[in-house]
């Protein structure tokens, strides 16, 4: 049974619709990215998950239960995180704070996790106590993946984690995500710079107009000659 | 030094006591403004409202012979303060929670917050009429005379602004303690700050918006209550200070609960400071000074006291459109 399956995802915004018939299905442990132009659906596709968008077909399903339609504010529940691509940290709160709120479902002793967090993405442990509105864009971008740990989830969705970044901290941000990843946790990623993305992914998903286009695995997908002259620039 | 005990009593304590109400009913304005997204209007009638329900209570005790070291009414106005939360909670879910599922923007609900102003001014005409009334029921309001050294006249401080400026410190305590250390309080920060991601966390958003009336409502009540223990109870009372609120919630910046504690002294002082005759202040030194001193000599004429917080924030907004602590831009 696949953790993640999206099937034939009909969805859209009011009248208008901009998935037409999208098809997504993790294992349990994998990295997938999603790659695609401007306007294809990406960031729509792992939005429609949670409820931000009025689903017209198709049913998404996780770890056996049914979850189409499910609101934000179920998320944290089902154990799914979801990294924004903008504006991702509580700015007044302190990073320690953050990471509280991350946990806010949580009734019981995350201490541990916590101490995780601060042991992945060290440089957060020494601002814990800075608001996170005042860190740069590679410090917020880890207070945001460390929020989305402290629920401890089985299925991490990133909306462009590197969108803005300078090059050295885009390839630490994919080195943190093999990180996460190789703790068990199942990422689903929206990439604009689908290369290196697609190097670190075990599935790839291509979408054009709103539905698939190519679905491999990354490294095939690097290799086939028509997705390389259609969406990788050659 | 007369003279001085003069400016005590008239600027500094007028001040300090007016500033404590501005500051109380600033805070409810900018959390409801930070966690729901609109002005809040109402609040001057929820003082008032707060302010009759616990004059209907101290009646109550005052009726069964009670009689305790502290006026009635600040005892009563502990019970008031949870009835004003549950109303306020009530209004929320009859008049705006409704309009928040619709998706209605914040100027509609700005708009019904006019509407719900209106009804309670009517309700509260309608039951409790519109003269002013006597907080102390059962006994006259102390007074207490402070001889201060080298002057004739005592600085002069009521019972109930004693009991105003000791609340407002522990409420102001209380307040950060809610906000810094509890679970509930960090979360309403992070509601705040960046609603979709809190709704994304996971946050219950419905337990946020409820502290908020209930912190909003109970320091309404408060504020009422106290400012009418001050003076007497009218059912305009706070109507007329809700602009001034509002003022103090824009100065110390919008959706910031220090700036509205801020911003409310700030406005507070401001505003008795420049009705106060500063010529009493300058009488000692007439012989030194160059020029002849008028009996009278405020910076503004006490009728027109009203202008001074639009002064102030149409001098803050110019400088610091944020607000004094960088509130959310007015958009």
């Amino acid at each position: 049974m696949s953790l993640l399956e999206i099937s034939d995802l009909h969805a859209g915004y009011g009248q208008m619709s901009i998935l037409k018939g999208v098809n997504l299905t993790l294992e349990q442990g994998e990295i997938g990215v999603i790659v695609g132009p401007n306007g294809a659906g990406k960031s729509t596709t792992l939005k429609a998950i949670f409820g931000m968008l009025n689903i017209t077909e198709g049913s998404i399903r996780f770890d056996g239960k049914d979850i189409t339609g499910i609101r934000s504010e179920q998320l944290a529940d089902h154990r799914i995180a979801f990294v924004p691509q903008e504006q991702n940290v509580f700015p007044t709160l302190s990073v320690h704070e953050n990471l509280e709120m991350g946990a806010y479902v949580r009734r019981d002793d995350f201490s541990s996790v916590m101490d995780h967090v601060y042991d992945i993405f060290p440089p957060l442990k020494d601002k814990r106590g800075q608001a996170a509105g005042e860190l740069s864009g590679g410090q917020r971008q880890m207070v945001a993946f460390g929020r989305a740990l402290m629920i401890e989830p089985k299925l991490i969705l990133l909306d462009e984690p590197t969108a803005g970044l300078s090059p050295m901290f885009m390839s630490q941000i994919f080195d943190r995500v093999i990180a996460i990843n190789r703790t068990g946790v199942t990422v689903a990623m929206v990439e604009q710079n689908a290369k290196q993305a697609l190097a670190i992914a075990h599935k790839g998903f291509v979408l054009a107009g709103g539905r698939n286009s190519y679905t491999d695995t990354g490294q095939n997908l690097l290799n086939n000659p028509e997705v390389a002259a259609s969406f990788l620039g050659g | 030094m007369n003279e001085l005990v003069f400016f005590i009593n008239k600027g500094l304590v007028s001040g300090l006591i007016i500033g404590s109400i501005y500051a109380l009913g600033a805070i409810g304005v900018t959390l409801i403004f930070g966690i729901l997204r609109f002005a809040h209007f109402a609040h001057g009638d929820m003082m008032t409202l707060g302010a009759f329900v616990t004059l209907i209570l101290t009646a109550a005790l005052a009726a069964l012979g009670i009689t305790l070291p502290v006026p009635l009414a600040f005892i009563a106005m502990f019970p008031a303060m949870v009835i004003t939360a549950f109303i306020a909670i009530g209004l929320d879910r009859t008049f705006y929670k409704p309009l928040r599922q619709a998706g209605a923007r914040p100027v509609v609900l700005v708009m019904a917050s006019v509407g719900v102003t209106l009804m309670l001014q009517g309700l509260i005409r309608l039951f409790a009429g519109v003269r002013a009334r006597d907080m102390f029921i059962e006994a006259p309001k102390e007074i207490f005379r402070i001889p201060f050294p080298g002057a004739t006249r005592p600085v002069i401080v009521t019972e109930p602004q004693v009991l105003l400026i000791g609340f407002v410190v522990v409420a102001v305590i209380a307040l950060h303690w809610f906000l810094t250390r509890s679970r509930l309080g960090k979360a309403m920060r992070a509601v705040s700050d960046n609603p979709e991601l809190a709704r994304i966390t996971g946050i219950n958003t419905n337990h946020v918006v409820w502290a908020t009336w209930i912190i909003g409502g109970a320091l309404a009540c408060a504020a009422g209550t106290l400012l009418s223990m001050d003076v007497t109870l009218k059912p305009d009372l706070s109507f007329n200070i809700l602009l001034p609120i509002f003022a103090a919630t824009i100065v110390g910046g919008i959706g910031q609960p220090y700036g509205a504690i801020a911003g409310g002294f700030l406005v507070g002082f401001c505003e008795t400071l420049a009705v106060f005759n500063w010529s009493i202040l300058l009488r000692p030194f007439r012989d030194e000074l160059w020029f002849e001193l008028p009996n009278s000599m405020a910076l503004v004429p006490t009728q027109y006291k009203l202008m001074v917080p639009f002064l102030i924030l149409i001098i803050v907004l110019i400088f610091r459109p944020t607000g004094i602590f960088r509130g959310r831009v007015l958009a």
